[in-house]
């Protein structure tokens, strides 16, 4: 039986990921900042699950509280997942610091703080998985929201990294890049169905990549093809265009 | 999820009607007793698999995401969901432990709100009644945002009105339901060829003593053959039985999926015909015995996802209506044979033996039902007019959660508690927010 952290747990994708990983058997830590999201959701997986479920208070932007946090929790993780993530209003950025550093914290900083922990614990011992949710925004820069994706690409950036330090020991590290996917994060916006995926689907796909150890993951196979495109297109044609 | 409002073409699974409707999401009671607030015409709208009208209106409250399991019991197998629920979670989270739905319909992807809002039956109907049957107790947000908890025991008029009624009397928040005991996840199905009508129900009637059984009928196969299909009867496997297999193992994954409409048209008579044939034919010895999955003895169609888009884009409406026991053999062959004379073939023909039901205002009673399916067309209106006079005149009914079509005389005239129905609906709806569908409209219960 493993026991996973799920960092970010009340983020749509998290919920369903949890739902899949206990259905499974896995024995689940729910790491976020809403309390009373955080107790439904361990009240809805004791209900359908034998599994041991426990919840904990985690805040991406206090990062000095990170360590206690993770040296606090009932049983050392198998495995860790982030799904922490702030889209941002994109105007607001531009013109506030403070507004874009919220999302460059949020997206990377902070992410980047928990998982150093989670990835020195692992390194010493010589197992576990690491999965970081980034975007596929972190491919390329583009006009819209940028700050969200220049932290993503750090992000992207860093599990690269990672995953060469420790591949020596045996830990594998993954990234996700979802696409589309019909969550809180997108409310209301018009999205097309056949590159938008449901949080379920997100959470099958990331179960199933783990076990299949796939290093970087898109959920729908057209983003890997259209990121392409996207990435190769050059410099004095891109910036040209509205996408 | 914060309560957006958003404006969507939706349907029920028939894909007829389609209308345009404004949506509204929530995942907290609280957000749903705000949406409630503003004034208008609002129904709940489940997963979409009633097949005609039933949970459409110009602004429906979705209840997909008010989904969470909030207590089990494994002493007692009693679990405790939001309405959003689907019954293929609880399959999901149960089987493995030992438990499994009191009722199934013929697909597991309906919300538990919508089992009990339509009061649904399956197999086992003849002897252990309808969905509500094994509901232990509800929570209803009414229209001004007060909550009832009601149970055969508190608020049993309210209770009884809410089962079977509809999504009438408010939104269903939360069912207790009571779990059925099994020993595997597997089923003991046996198969009986019948080559007419007759034969078909004599088996229905010699072997009440399985807890399932359901026949298909070949409603294309005329003359001596008149009702000529095959009955199945299932038993939940026991530990002895299953052995070689693993006891609560999940049936495999692969799934089939309709991608997009394909054209209207194409499931036309000669198509079924030669479908029918090979189906009926498949099964060589008149009776068969074997072990099957629960999945592929109850829900086979759910093994193709979207298989209403074969119907094409214009859709297509299911026919379902109840005969009483003493009129059902001759009202049946009637029927059958009035379908034959129309030239429109139904592919898919479900049988069924109905036990005793007392209930307000539920679709079940003691006698015959079939299922057909017809794709949408000018003739289908009028046979289907033709065949309400014959359903009527034998004390018959249709089953709303499949009707799209249906007039209000007819409605008043075959359920016997229309009047009281609409008088406490109408009490109930006293307030600026009203719970309507198109189906109540159309049918004059609202
Ligand atoms: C392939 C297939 C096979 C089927 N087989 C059977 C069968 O064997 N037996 C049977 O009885 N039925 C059967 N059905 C019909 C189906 O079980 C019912 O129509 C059921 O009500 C659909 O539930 P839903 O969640 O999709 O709800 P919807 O179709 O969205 O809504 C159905 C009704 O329930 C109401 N409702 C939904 N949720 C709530 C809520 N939370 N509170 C209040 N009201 C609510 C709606 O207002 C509407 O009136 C079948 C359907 C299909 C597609
Ligand atoms: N949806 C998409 O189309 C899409 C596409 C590409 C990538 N992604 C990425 O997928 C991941 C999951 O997102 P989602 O779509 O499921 O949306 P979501 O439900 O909005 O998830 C974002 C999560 O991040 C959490 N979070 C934000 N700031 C935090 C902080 N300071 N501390 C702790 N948690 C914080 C939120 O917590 P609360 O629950 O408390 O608000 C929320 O649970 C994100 O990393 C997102 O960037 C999404």
């Amino acid at each position: 039986m493993e026991r996973i952290l799920i960092i970010g747990a009340t983020s749509d994708m998290g919920q369903a990921f949890a739902q899949a990983c206990a259905l499974q058997g896995s024995s689940i830590m729910l790491a976020a900042r809403n309390g009373d999201v955080l107790d439904r959701m361990a009240k809805d997986l004791r209900a359908r699950t034998q599994v041991a479920v426990s919840t904990h208070a985690f805040d991406a932007l206090d990062m000095e509280q990170h360590e206690v946090f993770y040296q606090d929790l009932p049983e050392r993780p198998d495995g860790v997942i982030c799904f922490v993530g702030l889209l941002g209003d994109a105007a607001a950025c531009q013109q506030s610091f403070e507004v874009a550093r919220r999302v460059l914290d949020t997206n990377l900083t902070g992410v980047v703080s928990i998982l150093d922990l989670v990835a020195n614990e692992f390194e010493k011992r010589g197992r576990g998985w690491i999965v970081g949710v980034s975007s596929v925004a972190g491919d390329r820069g583009r006009a819209p929201r940028y700050h969200y994706g220049c932290a993503k690409a750090g992000l992207n950036a860093y599990l690269s990294g990672l995953r060469q330090r420790l591949f020596k020991s045996g830990v594998f590290v993954m990234n996700v890049k979802p696409g589309y996917c019909r969550t809180k994060m997108v409310a209301g916006w018009n999205l097309p169905n056949t590159m938008t995926s449901e949080p379920e689907e997100v959470a099958r796909v990331i179960l199933k990549g783990i076990h299949r150890k796939q290093e970087t993951l898109y959920v729908r196979w057209m983003w890997r093809w259209i990121m392409w495109l996207i990435r190769v297109l050059p410099e004095c044609i891109f910036k040209r265009l509205k996408i | 999820m914060v309560n957006k409002m958003q404006k969507q073409k939706i349907a029920d699974w028939g894909n007829y009607p389609v209308v345009e409707a404004e949506t509204v999401r929530f995942n907290q009671a609280e957000q749903l007793r705000v949406a409630l607030g503003e004034p208008g015409e609002v129904i709940a709208y489940g997963n979409g698999r009633s097949y005609g009208d039933a949970s459409l209106q110009k602004r429906v409250i979705m209840t997909r995401s008010f989904r969470s399991f909030l207590s089990f019991d494994s002493a007692s197998g009693v679990v405790c969901c939001e309405s959003g629920a689907l019954l293929a979670e609880l399959l999901e989270a149960f089987v493995p432990r030992g438990w499994f739905l009191p009722v199934s319909p013929g697909t597991k992807f309906v919300t538990l709100g919508g089992a009990v809002a339509a009061d649904i039956h399956g197999k086992n109907h003849h002897g252990e009644g309808s969905f509500g049957a094994h509901v232990v107790s509800l929570e209803v947000m009414r229209a001004d945002g007060s909550i009832v908890r009601c149970s055969r025991e508190e608020y049993p008029e309210f209770f009884a009105l809410t089962i079977g009624g509809m999504g009438l009397s408010g939104v269903i928040l939360n069912v207790t339901l009571q779990l059925k005991a099994i020993e595997s996840a597997w089923v003991r199905q046996q198969t009986i060829r019948a080559s007419r009508l007759s034969e078909l129900m004599d088996a229905f009637e010699s072997f009440d003593e399985w807890t399932y059984s359901v026949a298909w009928v070949d409603t294309l196969a005329g003359g001596d053959a008149l009702g000529r299909g095959m009955l199945m009867r299932g038993e939940h496997a026991t530990v002895e039985q299953v052995q070689g297999h693993s006891t609560f193992s999940a049936a495999s994954q692969r799934k089939l999926n309709v991608p997009f409409f394909l054209p209207n048209g194409l499931l036309n008579r000669g198509t079924m015909m030669a479908f029918n044939s090979v189906y009926y034919h498949q099964n060589q010895k008149p009776v068969k015995e074997r072990l099957v999955h629960y999945e592929s003895f109850f829900y086979p169609l759910d093994a193709i996802g979207n298989w209403n888009r074969i119907y094409g884009r214009r859709g297509f409406m299911q026919y379902q209506f109840v005969l009483p026991r003493v009129t059902g053999r001759v009202a049946v062959e009637a029927i059958l044979k009035k379908i034959q004379a129309s030239g429109l073939g139904s592919f898919l023909a479900v049988l069924k033996l109905f036990g005793e039901q007392e209930s307000f205002i539920s679709f079940p009673m003691a006698g015959y039902t079939l299922a057909l399916d017809f794709p949408v067309c000018f003739e289908v209106f009028k046979l289907m007019k033709e065949l309400d006079a014959m359903v009527a005149d034998w004390g018959g009914r249709l089953y709303l959660a499949k009707d799209a079509r249906m007039d209000e005389a007819m409605f008043a005239k075959t359920y016997p508690h229309a009047d009281d129905f609409r008088e406490a609906i109408a009490l109930l709806n006293g307030g600026s927010t009203r719970f309507s569908s198109l189906l109540s409209n159309r049918l004059g219960i609202t």
